[in-house]
């Protein structure tokens, strides 16, 4: 890969600037009614670059990075699959990119059109009642689901139910979402072979059961068998299932939340309908519900009315949430889902599960072939798998970050390493459907070289990377002695 | 299909090295009685060209305005460079940075968004995003009440010159952990918040104030002698800025004696298109004491194992992968490709680029305003300067005549009979750089052509 | 093996409590929990003055990879909280049972023998059960 490249501050030279890119200036006459208390005493320091010096610097800095389309991400619980070209280029359409959010339904009908269909496919892909777009990340949406169930329970008069159950493997934005919401959260725990242990969910359970966040397939890479069973217990002690959207990918087209009890949801559609990660976000964490919570959906919502769309707001749903972004959320995002839906359709929606799933068994047979050990070995995978590095960490003092790190120099994005926390030394696996036969068989050569370095030449793993724009980064360092704006005086 | 790479043979080869028979097989550990769901809702596949051929419709559906809504979200020229690069592949389709060495440059990009944020702000310390300036403005509140160790109420005093959307917001959001939201009331011959009015809460435990700058009807607030009211009595300051208006207008680090503790807003301004609503960006910038209550991801400069300067995410410990329950907030995925954008966008534009947007938008607001008001029947609401949005008195009901402008081809503004109801007849109206002396005639013509064809009617 | 003083006494959740001559206790974390926790890149300690029941958690400590609450192993007032620490949290690690003390507590009354501390003996037993 390239080396590394300068702050951009550091280009700079007073004076110079992009300046064809500026409008004119209205002279200083237009802003004599500012008065003088309120107004900027000396210019923000930004730089001062030229439009090719800009280009070239932030093109150079791409070029540092990893992507989906330059390498294989086999990241677990992120789903880094294909982000097609057709979604971007039509979701930027010059009409779609200038319409003002604000803007009237009668100017809006076509973008209006494309929500309205994106809500019908998702109800009907999840098999739920009611779905609201607003929610700009899975995080969002979780805020969302927990606060429709916090919204249900009162609205019925049952207000001591604060309680959120969530298996100890689950993300951390589960127990995070739970606090946001004014919730406690109680973690329970999976038994050995990965489903959830159903003597301690029904100690559990209870008086004060808001309800479960659950993601299935669950974190651990394996399809939750006793589901049915944990819906029964959860909704006879009067609480609801929430799901974690994260992991659909493993089963769409192949079984429904909708069936296997759930009353709440949020999908990740930049996970499960391949919209782009962009480095960390925008994502849109849509949200569906069952019969009994759609009068708590956060607005705007979409509803179709004889030939005609148009927004639901506040009057017509008065048990609402509320509002969770100033406007209707990432719809841009959203765009990019409905085309990539559209492009799928029906037989392809089946195949993303079918093949996500095919990818995830091959990788985990060959791996296990190649002398991994699999932290479920009995299982079957879902669309992601889990491999324990235990054995390599107590015999060869080599860990799972030694191999994640090494990954890079091979030129693949490590896995997701240490999580969940409850497997030591794991790294879960999630090929996805778009990588071919070829790429996963190039991943386990390189699994496999690593483990032979890691017994003949250790501290050539220990010391990775070695090819990459920096080697492996100080985070102590960075957070005992904050860095986090340049100045020009910024030493180390 | 489905953008899936196999062929049959790939298939076949897969299955057996699994041993299944088949990939139905893959799924036996799913009880049959959950399985079996048709899609029957969901519509057969289109190719690419059917796909280009529909949204092109649909877009054409949506057609094209002269536009003179603000509120919120606002159309600035964007620089072609600005996508050009933001949409290559290795900004779009990288992942989160958690992986620091396979992400220098989404993660240098970000530490040059911070420090230009910082600097815009005049605040010591930006985070690398939220949803968009709503969310952040609730995340802000969240904030105050953790950084406020002297207050125990959980009030927030929130003026309803502040965006009506970004009040539901932060209700929405925050009162489920016990914040209380207190409206404070505006002048109605001026339209900003009087700090005389704060006089009811003298000796009360408030635990911060929120001040935009400019308010929602466009109008600029005393913001020193509401930001020294608040500190006098212990109370932090939220400031809500738009960040082009920052090219003249005094950063929140500078208001009053010294300065806000937290100041959020909304980063679409910088090059990001208005797009329906989104994705946005939230910013969020605040005094170093208070950098360990931050939401959000954070990034920071470091030295590699070879001693030479690089850039990871630092401060981890406050987010919900690390402290789970007792995070400062759930967020994770943020909205990195719009600080991408912006990054490259304040790049374009410097300190002279983005003063001159800002002072055009100022002046052609100013020539909309004296121009529309030169018609019978339209007065401006409020006394004193705007930064780019004014509000307007029609004689008679707004919705019609917003109308018959839109038939026209013209988003004439914002209703506020839904918001502000006790203004009567109100419009906000907006204009920036990107409109034209002609654009504003035509605005202007067309006004008086409804009125006249509402008096009519 | 982690170091474990004869002379303190303990808590299951990791603390250490040493009686000073003043009357007040100090407590710190033991060198187990500062070896699981890492190199430590922030230390919050309680102001003085503020009153702590038994187990309310009264001090942070962070590293890269985690943060833990440190819980009050006794009732009382906080006579001091360790000033070194915001610098340089690192003393945690380098010496948890001297210079890297975290506060010292006024004990309320009867609040020692209400907490029903363990010996260092104890506490070994609690590591070995840890599989630490």
């Amino acid at each position: 890969m390239p080396s590394r490249e300068k702050v951009i501050f550091e280009y700079s030279q007073a004076g110079r600037g992009a300046s064809d890119q500026w409008p004119h200036h209205p002279g200083s006459a237009a802003l004599a009614d500012l008065p003088a208390k309120l107004k900027r005493s000396k210019a923000p320091a930004l730089p001062e670059v030229g439009e090719l010096e800009a280009v070239r610097h932030f093109t150079r800095l791409s070029q540092l990075n990893f992507s989906i389309d330059t390498h294989f991400y086999p990241l677990g619980s992120c789903t880094m699959k294909y982000n097609p070209k057709a979604c971007n280029q039509y979701a930027m359409l010059p009409q779609f990119l200038a319409r003002h959010p604000l803007a009237p339904e009668s100017h809006g009908q076509g973008f209006l059109g494309c929500m309205y269909e994106l809500q019908e496919m998702l109800k009907e892909v999840t098999g739920m009642q009611g779905v609201a777009l607003s929610p700009m990340a899975g995080a969002h949406g979780e805020f969302a689901g927990v606060a429709m169930i916090r919204a249900y329970h009162h609205a019925r008069g049952d207000l001591k139910r604060n309680e959120i159950i969530v298996p100890e493997a689950a993300h951390g934005t589960n127990p995070a979402t739970a606090t946001m919401c004014g919730c406690v959260v109680r973690e329970v725990p999976v038994n050995s072979s990965g489903d959830v242990d159903l003597a301690a969910l029904k100690a559990a359970v209870g008086p004060n059961t808001a309800g479960i966040m659950l993601t299935n397939p669950s974190t651990l890479g394996v399809f939750e068998r006793g589901i049915e069973e944990v819906a029964r217990v959860v909704h006879e002690a009067g609480g609801l299932l929430y799901y974690d959207g994260a992991n659909l990918n493993a089963i769409l087209g192949k079984v429904r939340p909708g069936d296997m009890g759930f009353d709440c949801l949020h999908m990740n559609l930049h996970k499960t309908f391949s919209t782009p990660h962009g480095g960390g976000g925008p994502g849109a964490g849509a949200v569906g519900v069952a019969a009994r919570l759609m009068p708590f959906l956060p607005i705007p919502i979409v509803a179709r009315e004889g030939e005609r769309y148009r927004w639901l707001a506040e009057s017509d749903l008065p048990q609402s949430i509320g509002r969770l972004s100033a406007f209707m959320g990432n719809a841009g995002v959203l765009l990019r889902a409905y085309i990539y839906m559209r492009l799928l359709g029906r037989d392809g929606m089946r195949a993303v599960g079918e093949y996500a799933t095919l990818n995830a068994n091959y990788l985990l047979k060959r791996l296990e072939a190649a002398g991994f050990e699999a932290a479920y070995p009995e299982r079957r995978a879902s669309h992601e798998f889990i491999v324990t590095l235990k054995r390599q960490a107590r015999e060869l003092n080599v860990t799972a970050m030694d191999f994640a790190k090494r990954l890079l120099d091979l030129g693949f994005h490590a896995p997701t390493t240490y999580f969940p926390l409850i497997v030591p030394e794991c790294l879960l696996i999630e090929p996805t459907e778009t990588e071919s036969k070829e790429v996963l068989d190039a991943f386990v050569a390189a699994m496999s070289q690593i483990q032979k370095e890691a017994q003949q030449e250790p501290e050539r793993v220990r010391t990775a990377p070695h090819t990459m724009p920096v080697r492996r980064l100080d985070d102590v360092r960075a957070a005992r002695h904050l860095d986090l704006t340049w100045t020009p005086t910024t030493q180390h | 299909m489905a953008f899936i790479p196999h062929t049959e043979a790939d298939v076949a080869a897969m299955l057996a090295a699994i041993g299944a028979r088949s990939i139905e097989d893959l799924f036996a550990e799913i009880p049959p009685s959950l399985r079996g769901s048709s899609l029957a809702g969901v519509p057969e596949a289109l190719n690419e060209m059917e796909i280009g051929r529909l949204m092109s419709e649909r877009a054409t559906q949506d057609g094209t305005t002269l536009s003179f809504l603000g509120a919120g979200a606002y159309e600035h020229h964007i620089p072609a460079a600005v996508w050009a690069i933001t949409t290559r592949g290795e900004f779009y389709s990288a992942y989160t940075p958690y992986q620091a060495e396979a992400s220098q440059g989404t993660l240098q990009t970000i530490y040059e968004f911070q420090t230009m944020i910082a600097r815009l702000t005049g605040m010591a310390v930006a985070n690398a995003s939220m949803y968009d300036g709503a969310s952040a403005t609730a995340e802000a509140a969240l904030m105050a009440v953790r950084a406020n160790r002297k207050s125990r109420s959980a009030r927030i005093l929130v003026p309803t010159t502040l965006h009506p959307h970004y009040r539901r917001v932060a209700v929405a959001m925050a009162s489920n952990q016990g914040l209380k939201f207190e409206e404070l009331p505006y002048c109605t011959v001026e339209g900003v918040t009087l700090p005389a009015s704060l006089g009811k809460y003298q000796g009360e435990d408030i635990t911060a104030l929120v001040i935009q700058q400019p308010n929602f009807f466009g109008r600029l607030e005393d913001v020193d002698a509401l930001t020294d009211w608040a500190h006098a009595r212990g109370a932090l300051v939220i400031a809500v800025v738009n960040p082009t208006s920052l090219a003249l207008l005094k950063p929140p680090g500078e208001w009053g004696s010294r300065g806000v503790d937290i100041a959020v807003g909304e980063g679409q301004p910088l090059g990001v298109p208005l797009s329906s609503g989104g994705p946005y960006f939230g910013f969020m910038t605040a005094r170093m004491e208070h950098v360990r209550q931050m939401p959000g991801r954070i990034v920071g400069r470091t030295l590699d194992a070879a001693g030479r300067e690089g850039f990871t995410l630092t401060l981890q410990a406050r987010e919900q992968h690390i402290r789970r329950a007792k995070a400062t907030s759930n967020i994770c995925t943020n909205q990195g490709l719009l600080v991408t954008a912006a990054t490259i966008y304040l790049s374009l534009m410097g300190p002279q680029g983005l003063e001159r947007a800002a002072a055009a938008s100022h002046a052609r607001s100013r020539e909309l305003v004296a121009a529309l008001t030169r018609t019978p029947g339209v007065r401006l609401a409020f006394s004193g300067p705007c930064f780019h949005e004014a509000v307007l008195l029609l004689d008679r009901p707004v919705a019609p005549v917003l109308k018959a402008l839109a038939a026209r081809g013209i988003l004439g503004g914002l209703d506020l009979a839904p918001y502000y109801p006790e203004l009567g007849p109100a419009l906000l109206v907006c204009a920036t750089e990107t409109k034209t002396a002609a654009d504003l005639e035509r605005y202007r013509a067309s006004l008086g052509e409804a009125l006249q064809g509402a008096r009519a009617a | 093996m982690s170091n474990v003083p004869a002379d303190l006494k303990y808590t299951k959740s990791h603390e250490w409590v040493r009686s000073l001559a003043d009357g007040t206790v100090e407590i710190g974390i033991t060198d187990h929990a500062q070896h699981a926790l890492g190199d430590l890149v922030f230390v919050e300690v309680p102001e003085t003055g503020r009153t702590v029941k038994q187990d309310e958690p009264c001090a942070v400590v962070e590293s890269v990879k985690a943060a833990s609450d440190v819980y009050a192993p006794l009732a009382g007032e906080i006579a001091a909280g360790n000033p070194k620490l915001a610098d340089a949290p690192e003393t945690v690690n380098s010496d948890p049972y001297g210079e890297g003390w975290l506060m010292r507590v006024r004990p309320a009354a009867g609040a020692l023998a209400a907490a029903e501390l363990m010996s260092a003996a104890d506490y070994q037993k609690v590591l070995a059960a840890e599989g630490g």
